[in-house]
């Protein structure tokens, strides 16, 4: 690995003080930097901003100097802390850390202390990198805006009077804001890249099965994936390079080894062939979609083929995964019942005590859900729902077949539109839901994607552009991304 | 209890009412003899303190996911194979349903597609029973309930609950209707019960509760419909189903027969008034809101597997009665053969029989006086052999051979002949047994013309006569011999 | 009040499903739950016109098969540590109130 950094993020490196993720493990292991002084820097920002923009639930300062010192101390002692030497990174609050409360922005979990780590948050410390906090998400990752989150909204740190997207809204704030180079989010239906988009991000959903689940807390266990967030594209092949691979933990987990992707960020496009899809829901801003045109465009620039793919079935995304999301939700949030860890409401009877327990400690978005989830699998209705949309997902997964016979990856809008207002969509679920109608198909499919922050809209907030790739089609995907990246910088920022 | 509970006094005799038949089928859950739990890597282990046998998947902690023990797969596979099922691909499923016990809120279990189904078992008569299916599930936690009424669930003021059993691995045995008496219900259970033994999947012990058993109780006329049935739980012991399930038919009966229709319910087994009770109607049941296991991915045993499991099978209590029924010529379902298997003392039978004896007194012998012995009694199967040897060949009688093998058996073996010795059990031979035969017949001539006339029974004075004579050294067989020939 | 139910889903279907999700919800929550929930139905019934007859449903997106772990032991959690989180805990167990009304 080297040191010097062939693509530069947006905040990028100033003299000899490193801030991306791959400089500073860099930096740390040659011994040119301290990891405590890496996290000092990070720390001072949080306290700066972070009353602002509320991206933690818990900031763990005081474990995260000791975790610092330690590495520095091996560094000293002529050890190798491994690839993500004192790489500061913030954990979305639905990851389970020893001894460290885990929320999930929910009241009903308010206090837990898990007793194990989620196997990324124990792969992470294994290589070195020193975790700094639990980032703020919608409760137990239900939403577009982290406005569902029992503990306040994160704000966007580009616009604080706009929301960071969600649900993992914290996590992609942290980096935005440079209270972290890196964090880690999960992504159900898009609650990784969306917020990336809003944010001015990278942001990574990979193939399902790629990165274990074993301690993230689950919303919907057939979709979710954990993925990272960066300021650059290599950030999210180091961090992906690191936490993926087999877990036996893991029934799901593809048995193979960990995704190979930093030795094919400088491959380039020429040769590949990008997919427009023809019949793309429709509703975007047009901002958005000028954005998307230009990343064919730069794309083509670089040598990429365009062609267009149809998938007939992408329009039904949305039913199908608010179907199947919440169905999987209703019974996985069966567990909060007050009888063995997080919140109780006392009562004459289990039964009521169940009831009022899970009544004050959920918000209304988790109950919309699991009322909808468990109607969809209630008797007399699994067929016409819960059926009917595994079917539709068929559909879905099928059309995804037939396009990436044509093309190595797809281009479309990450979100329809850039960061909303708070309060905007607050009241209407629906209208909220809409925001993933470009992302869920891929969780549906259980494919790769990625939001590369691809320029502004005309009022200067960040747009994306979400490249999406067959299953374990993460080498192309990181490609085309990264040559998505390269033509951002080449421009200045501007294009 | 409602208005039309019709209370049956229990056990008035008959147990079935002239013109009704019995149609019962059993629901058995086994637990599992692995080390660890379905889906984890705690104790699978009974009696322990509370709650020291739990993990994150155990405790359906956020975050925690399943994975299947392979060893518990094979027993599964051991146990369908020893019911002659089909072994087919299979998927696990989520039974949604809220108690305290039950960790997650759902039970992991299999559905649609089961690991295990069509099979059968054979009872000792030959009968057979229909298996539908025996799939794979997890055990609940435990609760004990505190205050009220002697640890009843009603009118306690709360429950403990230990999670050391939740995650056991079961298997569900889930039988066809096909069993007509209480009697067969017993026997069902008990030949179940040794094949799970016997093929090691289970310690299948009733009373501690890792064989529980339900009944599906109904009665009908012959040829009518099926009757509205009723399950009955809480049956803890053998004859506690057969009791529960003659109670519950009689009562079923009398709510016909005082022209009530039967409410399908779940009904609870009471041991100390012999009666049971509803536990919840049907109306209120559950919607469980099945649907596959996400966290899980499908369960496929390739041929070669299922080959291998069934390859390395023990032969099995029925295959033994009949090894045992050919090689001693006593019926398959003779209580000696039952005894003798279920104790697993037939391979010693044969090995007996192997050494030179004759197999029906090894038979006899073994089912008499190995009844606190194991599989693998103390006595080498050599030495049983020389002293049945003996016994056949007149040198001991059958009440000096009793002797000489509570000697045997209480050494852990020894020479018979040294016994017999020891015990003044000399051979008495054919010279001076003729002699008192002679003097026996000399003093009871009226006995002996008796005899001669063809009245067989004059014959037992004589013997009488004879045996006092010998002070019992007489083999009886050999007596009886000597009359014969001389009656000519 | 009046009554919130549509062709899609009734007030008394919601009732029934806050029950089994063990939500307590009043009277007024569910007459805006069944009409959000029946709005979303609305939403979601662009596919009741698709013909799905000979469609495999798809329940995970990774085909994987036969995945198992061996039957070794593990040590348990600490006991103390999984208590401490306990709402309430008595006896090396966890406390609940009476169990009733939960056989159905
Ligand atoms: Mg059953
Ligand atoms: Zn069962």
């Amino acid at each position: 690995m080297s040191a010097t950094p062939t693509t530069t993020s947006s905040g990028a490196s100033s003299g000899n003080t490193p801030t991306t993720a791959f400089e500073i493990a860099a930096a740390v292991r040659a011994g040119s930097v301290k990891a405590i002084e890496v996290l000092e820097a990070h720390l001072a920002r949080i306290a700066e901003r972070e009353s602002d923009i509320h991206a933690f639930n818990l900031v763990t300062a005081d474990a995260a100097r000791e975790s610092a010192r330690r590495i520095d101390g091996m560094v000293a002692a002529g050890r190798d802390p491994g690839a993500l030497a004192g790489v500061p990174i913030a954990l979305k609050d639905n990851m389970c850390t020893r001894g460290v409360p885990t929320t999930c922005s929910s009241r009903i979990l308010e206090g837990w202390k898990p007793p194990y780590d989620a196997t990324v948050v124990s792969r992470l410390a294994e290589l070195g990198a020193v975790s700094v906090g639990k980032t703020n998400l919608d409760e137990f990752a239900m939403g577009s805006s982290t406005e569902n989150s029992a503990f306040g909204v994160t704000l966007n740190p580009r616009d604080i009077s706009r929301v960071a997207g969600g649900s993992s809204g914290g996590s992609a704030a942290a980096v935005a804001a440079a209270f972290a180079p890196v964090s880690l989010g999960s992504d159900t239906g898009g609650s990784i890249r969306q917020p990336a988009a809003l944010c001015g991000v990278v942001g990574v959903k990979p193939t399902y099965g790629t990165v274990s689940r074993y301690g993230l807390v689950a919303f919907a266990s057939s979709l979710d994936q954990i993925g990272p967030f960066s300021a650059d594209v290599r950030d999210s092949a180091l961090i992906l390079e690191s936490i993926s691979g087999h877990d036996p933990m893991d029934s799901t987990s593809i048995p193979q080894g960990p995704l190979d992707l930093l030795s094919v960020l400088d491959h380039g496009v020429k040769g590949m062939r990008i997919g427009r899809i023809t019949d793309m829901p429709e509703g975007a801003d047009p901002d958005v979609l000028e954005r998307l045109e230009a990343a064919f465009d730069a794309l083509r620039a670089a040598g990429a083929t365009i062609v267009d793919v149809e998938l007939p079935s992408l329009k039904y995304g949305l039913t199908a995964y608010y179907l199947i999301a919440p169905a999987e939700a209703s019974s996985n949030l069966a567990r909060y019942d007050g009888v063995r860890y997080g919140r109780r409401v006392d009562a004459v009877d289990t039964n009521s005590m169940y009831m009022a327990t899970r009544a004050a400690g959920f918000g209304d978005e988790v109950k919309r859900r699991i009322m909808l989830g468990t109607y969809a699998l209630s008797a007399g209705y699994y067929d016409a729902y819960y059926g009917k949309a595994l079917k539709v997902r068929r559909l879905i997964s099928d059309d995804f077949a037939r396009a990436y016979a044509t093309a190595d990856v797809l281009l479309t809008p990450t979100s329809p539109i850039p960061a909303f207002k708070v309060g905007e969509k607050a009241d209407d679920p629906l209208a909220m839901y809409l925001c993933d109608v470009y992302t869920i198909p891929t969780n549906l499919a259980g494919h790769p994607a990625m939001s590369v922050p691809f320029g502004t809209s005309r009022d200067g907030l960040p747009i994306g552009v979400q490249v999406m790739a067959s299953t374990l089609g993460e080498q192309p995907m990181f490609k085309a991304a990264a040559a998505l990246e390269r033509h951002m910088n080449d421009a200045g920022g501007m294009s | 209890m409602s208005p039309t509970e019709i209370v049956v006094a229990p056990n008035d005799g008959s147990y079935l009412i002239d013109g009704y038949e019995l149609v019962c089928g059993l629901e058995v859950h086994v637990e599992l003899a692995t080390a660890t739990k379905l889906f984890s890597a705690s104790a699978n282990r009974f009696g322990d303190e509370p709650n020291t046998h739990i993990d994150p998947v155990t405790l359906g902690l956020p975050g925690a996911l399943p994975v299947l023990n392979r060893h518990a797969v094979e027993l599964a596979m051991r146990i369908g194979l020893a019911l002659n099922c089909t072994v087919q691909p299979s998927t696990f499923h989520r039974k949604n349903y809220f108690y305290p016990d039950m960790p997650k809120a759902y039970q992991i279990s299999q559905y649609d597609q089961p690991i295990n189904i069509d099979g059968w078992l054979e009872l000792p008569g030959g009968k057979r029973i229909g298996v539908e299916r025996a799939h794979l599930e997890e055990d609940t936690g435990k609760s004990t309930h505190i205050g009220g009424t002697g640890g009843r669930i009603h009118g306690s003021d709360y429950s403990l609950i230990d999670f050391n059993r939740a995650g056991v691995p079961l298997v569900e045995i889930v039988g066809r209707p096909d069993i007509a008496t209480p009697d067969e219900a017993k026997q069902y259970v008990t030949e179940l019960r040794q094949i799970l033994v016997a093929v090691g999947a289970s310690d299948a012990k009733m009373e501690e509760g890792s064989m529980r058993c339900d009944a599906n109780v109904s009665v009908r006329k012959p040829g009518a419909p099926l009757g509205t049935r009723c399950e009955i739980k809480n049956v803890n012991s053998v004859r506690s189903l057969g009791r529960a399930i003659e109670y519950e038919a009689r009562r079923q009966i009398a709510l016909i027969e005082a022209g009530e229709s039967i409410r399908q319910e779940t009904r609870h087994w009471d041991e100390t008034d012999g009666r049971t009770h509803t536990l919840r109607t049907k109306e209120d049941a559950d919607d469980y809101r099945y649907f596959l296991e996400p966290d899980l991915v499908p369960l496929a045993p390739d041929a070669d597997w299922i080959e291998a499991v069934r390859a390395a099978l023990p032969m099995l209590p029925r295959e033994r009665r009949s090894r045992l029924s050919r090689a001693t010529g006593a019926a398959a379902d003779a209580e000696a053969v039952m005894v003798v298997v279920e104790r697993g003392q037939d391979d010693y039978v044969l090995a007996v029989a192997e050494a030179g004896a004759d197999a029906t007194r090894a038979l006899v012998h073994v089912k008499e006086a190995y009844a606190e012995q194991g599989p693998r009694p103390s006595v080498p199967a050599a030495d049983l052999a020389r002293m049945i040897v003996m016994e056949t060949g007149g040198k001991l009688t059958s009440t000096q051979a009793k002797t000489v093998l509570a000697e045997l058996v209480a050494n852990g073996g020894g020479d018979a002949e040294a016994i017999a010795k020891s015990n003044g059990f000399e051979a008495m031979d054919t010279s001076a047994l003729e002699a008192i035969v002679d003097e026996a017949i000399a003093a009871q001539p009226d006995a002996w013309a008796k005899y001669c006339s063809g009245e067989e029974k004059a014959m037992g004075a004589l013997v009488g006569a004879i045996m006092k004579a010998s002070k019992g050294k007489a083999d009886g067989k050999a007596v009886t011999a000597l009359l014969q020939s001389k009656r000519g | 009040m009046p009554d919130p139910s549509s062709e899609r889903i009734s007030a008394a279907a919601v009732a029934k499903v806050a029950r089994l999700a063990r939500l307590d919800v009043g009277d007024d929550e569910i007459a805006r739950m069944t009409v959000q929930l029946a709005g979303m139905l609305e939403h979601f019934a662009d596919i009741d016109a698709l013909d799905l007859s000979d469609v495999e449903p798809m329940t995970q997106p990774y085909p994987l098969r036969n995945v198992f772990r061996e039957d070794v032991v593990k040590p348990s959690l600490d006991r103390d540590e999984v208590l401490a989180n306990a709402p309430v805990a008595e006896d090396g167990r966890f406390r609940v109130p009476p169990i009733i009304g939960l056989d159905g």
